[in-house]
């Protein structure tokens, strides 16, 4: 599992209706103006569908950059 | 795990009352432009039906059981049953089944009760119902179901408000020998947090505190007497609980989804609901959605459907379905049954 296409795929999900070219592995994604908990939510059913793992709310709560989110998810998949 | 299998009962007919009153998510400004276009995607919910001030769930299942008795032609004395499942009555107490009762016109030898559940109530209610038929001492009964969640919600709640519309749903269920249904039902009340209303209760009076108006978040400001909702909670409730309980439900009855014509779950949101629906591989032909017009209706949301979608196709031949419900309490439950040839009223507006 490569970082930088799990960075893609996250961008690829918002890239319709927000600019995600900058979006980092370390830039905290919660911190853009459009964030929102529906947003989290996409981003848990795109985990889920593409890496078959669920996260737990809470893990969800606590990653807050691209990187975080990967090591959970690589954790998670052992 | 409640594994039932409940002989000699069947569905007649179903009818569903929304109030006429069309609320659409693109007129809610609390959103910006970008965040109702990402609700719509994500949830499905393009509008709602919401209950003017005076409307409440049992006026609006009211108009749906007069409407589905007098085209089954039942003789209201022969109705030896009414449930109402709600978690918007119209007093604490008494029990709104009794009110509708007297309504109704149906005798007074009718056995009348509530049952307090959301989401999953159609299912439990179903169960409750057949159970007590399946017996033999009573040869109708009915169950009605719904919410008015819209009064429940904040206006400037965004993740709330934009979600719940309202509706009541009559079933008619008989006595039928060579007729069942399989359930399959569970509770976690560890998660009662998850989808709550804090204060009215007995646990947390209603007090002058109760009505303050707390920002929580941007665009995100309730009262105790609020509905509050744990989205993520939720969403991973669902997708992690629903699935495992329907694939025992499977093997139980030693069926495959292939078996089904249709697999109707509670009207959540898509997002979620297109996740079970893949996890269980049912197709999407066999997956019907009322969520574009008609939001989350709580327990009412799967005889909604059944009638807003699949009217045309039940009352004209037998249909094998599972349906499944999964949400507040936390309580999720399925059934698979037979739908031959039903009275499906088209959705009544009030």
């Amino acid at each position: 599992m490569e970082i930088e296409v799990f960075l893609g795929k996250i961008k690829a999900e918002f890239n319709e209706d927000y600019d995600m070219g900058d979006l980092g592995l370390d830039d905290n994604i919660k911190n853009m103006d459009w964030w929102s908990s529906m947003h989290a939510l996409v981003i848990i059913a795109l985990i889920d569908t593409e890496y078959d793992v669920m996260l737990e709310p809470s893990q969800m709560k606590s990653a807050n950059t691209v990187r975080e989110l990967f090591t959970v998810v690589n954790n998670i998949k052992g | 795990m409640a594994l039932m299998d409940i002989k000699n009962w069947k569905i007649s007919g179903i009818a569903t009352a929304v109030p006429s009153n069309i609320v659409e998510n693109s007129d809610y400004n609390t959103l910006s432009a970008i965040e109702k276009k990402l609700l719509v995607k994500t949830t499905g919910i393009e509008r709602k039906h919401v209950a003017e001030k005076n409307q409440t769930t049992s006026d609006l299942c009211e108009v749906a059981a007069n409407k589905l008795l007098d085209r089954l032609s039942w003789n209201r004395e022969d109705v030896g049953l009414l449930v109402f499942v709600s978690q918007s009555p119209d007093y604490y107490l008494p029990a709104t089944a009794i009110i509708l009762q007297d309504k109704l016109k149906l005798s007074s030898n009718c056995l009348a009760f509530d049952v307090g559940l959301g989401c999953s109530g159609y299912v439990y209610g179903l169960s409750i119902v057949a159970s007590m038929i399946s017996a033999g001492h009573l040869k109708k009964a009915l169950l009605l179901v719904g919410d008015v969640s819209s009064s429940t919600v904040s206006s400037s709640d965004k993740s709330t408000y934009p979600l719940f519309g309202d509706a009541g749903t009559a079933t008619a269920i008989e006595f039928s020998k060579n007729s069942s249904g399989q359930f399959n039902m569970m509770s976690d009340g560890a998660g009662y947090e998850a989808i709550i209303i804090r204060d009215g209760g007995i646990r947390n009076k209603v007090s002058k505190e109760s009505f303050d108006l707390k920002k929580i978040g941007e665009g995100i400001s309730r009262c105790a007497l609020d509905l509050e909702l744990d989205g993520l909670e939720v969403y991973n409730f669902s997708v992690t609980k629903v699935p495992p309980l329907i694939k025992v439900l499977l093997e139980e009855t030693n069926t495959i989804p292939e078996d089904y014509n249709y697999f109707v779950m509670h009207q959540a949101n898509r997002l979620m609901n297109e996740t079970i629906r893949k996890k269980l591989k049912f197709t999407e032909e066999q997956s019907p959605y009322s969520l574009k017009n008609f939001g989350n209706t709580s327990s009412a949301s799967i005889p909604l459907t059944i009638c807003s979608e699949l009217s045309g196709k039940i009352e004209t031949e037998n249909q094998k379905v599972l349906l499944s419900g999964f949400g507040v309490g936390l309580s999720w439950g399925a059934v698979t049954l037979n739908l031959d040839k039903i009275t499906c009223l088209p959705i009544i507006e009030v």
